[in-house]
């Protein structure tokens, strides 16, 4: 087993059985539920707005190289600069070059998992300058050194109770566990970093090719500060969350949100073209664009599976995951959770390290069923299956597999495997549930079903 | 019409019940049965865990088993899903791929092959019991069955249905079960909990694994719920 | 000057020469891309034959000026920000004046506009102009910012913003409470509807932000409790004038 797999086994193990756990991630999770359901109602035709995200998403990512340069041109055409990084460390590399021309020391940055994909903030911090999240949840899971729990909400598996006790420690002050009066705790500490920060980072939920944008989705309006004071702003973003149209937008944005986070849309939808134009008041003076390839290629060269790029990281699919569910988010330990990362993950930091989280799944196909781009989430783990296997078979599985096909195949070993049974089962009570159990995984907690007095084959036979 | 029946490997040894009911429901409604002597599987283990050679060797045999079926009624959704679904994804390229595709439009989940291909939802039968219906995953998201269990159950006399407040995943899945046991456990505990709330006295599926599953946790923590299938119900009287 | 600097830092860890490597990367991941998508994907899941038109999907909108109010008002509320129809410019700025009492505003930012130009000096504040070069401390000390707007969006109860017609990007975000005035025609149905009429309005030359504001600033992070304010305004309130000024 890797090493990421031994650590998703410990931790899965140990959440799993957490009854606090799966109660907390059940409460945070029921609301939104109610919420999803009847903003999907409202829609006209919520079946045929998923068909036609999908057909958007595939036309985006079937002509990506011609939306990229379009893209690009669009936003170059308006001042900003676009650069071009094929790995997170050449991305670092281009955001700390960046600021350190501006000799700049304080960074505020909204939201961004492609951000937490390239550990963007251990570069920063480790070049040497303050990082500040500004959404309040990344800021929280920050302030506790932690990684984001949830795609869309990282504070998820937190109680009041213990983001005050952060607050108590970390900034030393904490009125009381009151959701509102900690929200403003933090509205106080952020709203003087937007006004002293030198430079601003987002990410980006889309970026429109024709029209050389991109949009930033967020409820808070801290995207929104941190794209309007400092002086520099950088936007990063993966390379496939092209749309081709601005007019793609009218659907992507409150499908985005009804399935994100049960609401109609987000409070702030934000489309960037350029720094500060002539005539604004306002806004950036330089705006930096940073399109991360980071093996994005490699999925999109993988055709059976380059629809997985159509993800527009909503989480709905991690919503829906029983496994998600009773693992949580940080059990993964990925940027991208749940199904979607049990998808993508193997293909961004290499299968045989990563299979695990493929292998991780009932396959109940919840998730796809929930996807707003209609991705085939829980084949696409299947096939990530077959090809590890294919890659690099385990020896015992591959021979208890092969064994398995004359006993399946032939009836005279087929009745031995029965007689096998009815013995195995009379003694099985003797090692039952211990660790000289052959079939301790699933006698630790459950009961083997018993073995026929008569095999419907045998009836059968009887009976004809 | 003449029904081919297809038992698969652990229904024909844990749960010889189910077939049996199949017979005789399909018998009384004037139909030929008939069965492959011979043993079964549909090469779902191995294909599920990635090892698709191996489920190809198992799986040819069941393409042989059934080349000339008329139709063919299969005790679980999940197997069916197999057959239905992915046997022409997993034989596409190879010389079985014909077979595979005539196949998989013959195949009919027991409940839908009852439902959509005989048109009959009242079998006469009556079961005086409270009981909750546990959606196979594979039956439900890959055959799309959701309606005609209920169907059948609401023509069933003094039979009781109350649905669960969700519907999720049993927590089964086949080799996952003995992979993650943990998690596997936790989502069954989880759908138990589910299945308590309604008050009923049975779980009913028409997917005998998933009832493997549950079954086994309910045996093991001394609950006194049951589980059934669909088709132990459909020929009682 | 500067560029040489930023591309030599960036570079800090390579051999190659600064300008060289971003054109290559940008080379080398189009010729990635272009090099995967050389094999086709295959067969969608019929969502091409099946699909329709975007408005037709979305949430319905009516079909009158009235329905469109009824339900950005609908909208609105439901968001916890405040809507209401004036009659006309003078009803606008009794509008403004009681929410300035109510609320003791004592300094008040907004942009040069001609639904602004004719209320915000009735209202008898000081008043902060956001133009080019204007204090960003000085902003965030007001205690209201107005604003023009591009449009209303019936369908979603959203106000959408431009940094060309806003008064730039900070004044519709950073002081507590945002006022949007708009005028009747800014009334759009749908989103499809706004986009289209950003589209007549900017085709030539996009302002650098557009922006759909819905509602006053929230957060659920916290036990997914619903808090306003999170960082942007507290409150939201929309004006409508009814005829034009
Ligand atoms: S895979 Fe689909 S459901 Fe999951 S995050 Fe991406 S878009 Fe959302």
């Amino acid at each position: 087993m890797s090493a990421p797999a031994v650590q998703f086994h410990h931790d899965a193990d140990r959440l799993a059985t957490d009854l606090r756990h799966r109660e907390l991630v059940h409460t945070a999770l029921s609301k939104y539920e109610v919420k999803r359901d009847e903003m999907k109602a409202r829609f006209q035709d919520w079946q045929g707005a998923r068909a036609l995200a999908a057909a958007t998403k595939r036309k985006a990512i079937s002509q990506l190289d011609r939306h990229l340069e379009q893209l690009a041109r669009g936003l170059e055409a308006r001042g900003t600069k676009v650069h071009w990084a094929s790995n997170g460390r050449q991305a670092c590399a281009i955001i700390v070059g960046i600021i350190k021309a501006r000799n700049a020391r304080l960074v505020v940055k909204s939201k961004a998992m492609t951000a937490e994909e390239i550990h963007l903030n251990e570069a920063l911090e480790h070049a040497g300058f303050e990082v500040v999240e500004t959404d309040l949840g990344e800021f929280i899971v920050q302030l506790r050194g932690e990684a984001p729990y949830h795609i869309v909400f990282p504070a998820m598996h937190l109680v009041r109770g213990e983001i005050r006790d952060t607050f108590a420690t970390k900034l030393h002050d904490a009125p009381s566990d009151n959701p509102e009066e900690l929200t403003m705790v933090a509205r106080r500490v952020l709203r003087q970093k937007y006004v002293e920060a030198d430079v601003g980072i987002t990410g980006a939920n889309f970026a429109v090719a024709e029209t050389g944008m991109v949009s930033v989705t967020e409820n808070e309006g801290n995207a929104r500060l941190t794209a309007a004071l400092p002086k520099t702003m950088i936007t990063l973003l993966g390379i496939e969350k092209i749309v081709p149209r601005l007019e793609d937008l009218a659907l992507f944005l409150p499908m985005l949100a009804t399935v994100g986070a049960g609401q109609l849309i987000s409070g702030y939808n934000t489309m960037y073209g350029g720094p500060r134009q002539p005539g604004e008041a306002d806004g950036p003076e330089e705006f930096h664009v940073v399109l991360l390839d980071n093996n994005r290629t490699a999925l999109l060269a993988d055709a059976e599976q380059r629809e997985a790029l159509h993800c527009i990281r909503c989480g709905a699919c991690l919503n829906v995951c029983p496994i998600f569910r009773n693992v949580g988010g940080h059990t993964y330990g990925t940027t991208y959770p749940g199904p979607i990362g049990g998808v993508i993950t193997p293909h961004l930091r290499g299968l045989q390290d990563w299979k695990h989280l493929s292998y991780a799944s009932s396959l109940c196909g919840a998730c796809t069923e929930a996807c707003p781009v209609k991705i085939d989430l829980h084949h696409h783990l299947l096939q990530n299956r077959r090809n590890s296997a294919a890659a690099k078979p385990s020896w015992w599985q591959k021979t208890a597999f092969k064994f398995f096909v004359p006993v399946a195949n032939r009836r005279g070993l087929w009745k031995l495997v029965t007689r096998g049974g009815r013995l195995g089962q009379r003694l099985h009570p003797l090692i039952k549930g211990s660790r000289l159990d052959p079939a301790y995984c699933w006698t630790k907690t459950r009961e083997l079903p018993p073995v026929a007095k008569q095999t419907f084959k045998e009836w059968w036979r009887q009976r004809k | 019409m003449t029904v081919t029946l297809f038992i698969p490997c652990f229904v024909d040894l844990c749960y010889p019940q189910v077939g049996v009911s199949m017979v005789r429901i399909l018998e009384k409604l004037g139909h030929k049965v008939v069965c492959p002597d011979e043993p079964a599987c549909c090469g779902q283990p191995a294909f599920n865990t990635g090892y698709w050679d191996e489920s190809r060797a198992v799986a040819e045999k069941v393409l042989d088993q059934l080349k000339d079926a008329e139709v063919v009624a299969i005790a679980s959704g999940s197997c069916g899903a197999m057959m239905k679904v992915f046997y022409p994804e997993l034989f596409a390229g190879s010389k079985h791929e014909a077979a595979a595709k005539a196949l998989a439009p013959k195949c009919y989940e027991f409940s839908d092959f009852l439902v959509s291909k005989l048109g009959v939802t009242d079998l006469g039968a009556r079961f005086p019991h409270k009981v909750t219906f546990h959606d196979g995953c594979h039956g439900l998201r890959e055959l799309h069955i959701k309606d005609a269990p209920r169907r059948l159950m609401a023509q069933v006399r003094d039979l009781e249905l109350v649905e669960m407040k969700e519907t999720v995943c049993c927590g089964f899945g086949g080799t996952f079960s003995a992979k993650f046991p943990a998690i596997s456990t936790a989502m069954g505990d989880v759908k138990i909990s589910l299945a308590e709330e309604t008050h009923a006295e049975y779980i009913v599926s028409n997917d005998s694994s998933c009832l493997m599953h549950i079954q086994g946790l309910l045996d093991r923590q001394r609950k006194p719920i049951k589980t059934i299938h669909l088709a132990e119900i459909l020929v009682q009287s | 000057m500067v560029e040489a600097t930023e591309m030599k830092a960036a570079n800090h860890d390579t051999n190659s020469p600064a300008g060289e490597q971003r054109a290559s990367e940008r080379a080398n991941i189009l010729a990635r891309v272009r090099e995967a998508l050389s094999v086709a994907a295959p067969a969608d899941h019929g969502e091409a034959a099946a699909a329709s038109s975007i408005p037709a999907v979305l949430p319905a909108v009516g079909a009158t000026f009235e329905d469109h109010v009824a339900l950005f008002q609908k909208n609105a509320v439901e968001l916890r920000a405040e809507f209401k129809v004036v009659n006309d410019a003078s009803d606008l700025v009794a509008e403004l004046k009681r929410l300035a009492a109510e609320a003791g505003w004592r300094q008040v930012a907004t942009h040069r506009g001609e639904l602004t130009d004719a209320v915000c000096p009735a209202l008898g504040l000081p008043t902060v102009t956001a133009k080019s070069g204007a204090d960003k401390r000085e902003l965030e000390r007001c205690d209201a910012g107005i604003t023009e707007c591009d449009a209303l969006v019936a369908q979603t109860g959203s106000v959408v913003v431009t940094s060309r017609s806003a008064g730039g990007r900070a004044l519709s975000v950073l002081p507590p409470h945002h006022v949007v005035l708009a005028r009747r025609e800014a009334l759009v149905a749908g989103l499809p509807d706004a986009f289209a009429l950003l589209r007549v309005r900017y085709a030539a030359n996009y302002p650098s932000m557009i922006s759909f504001i819905t509602g006053p600033s929230r957060t659920g992070d916290i036990e997914r409790i619903l808090v306003l304010g999170a960082h942007g305004p507290k409150r939201l309130t929309v004006l409508l004038l009814a005829t034009p000024p």
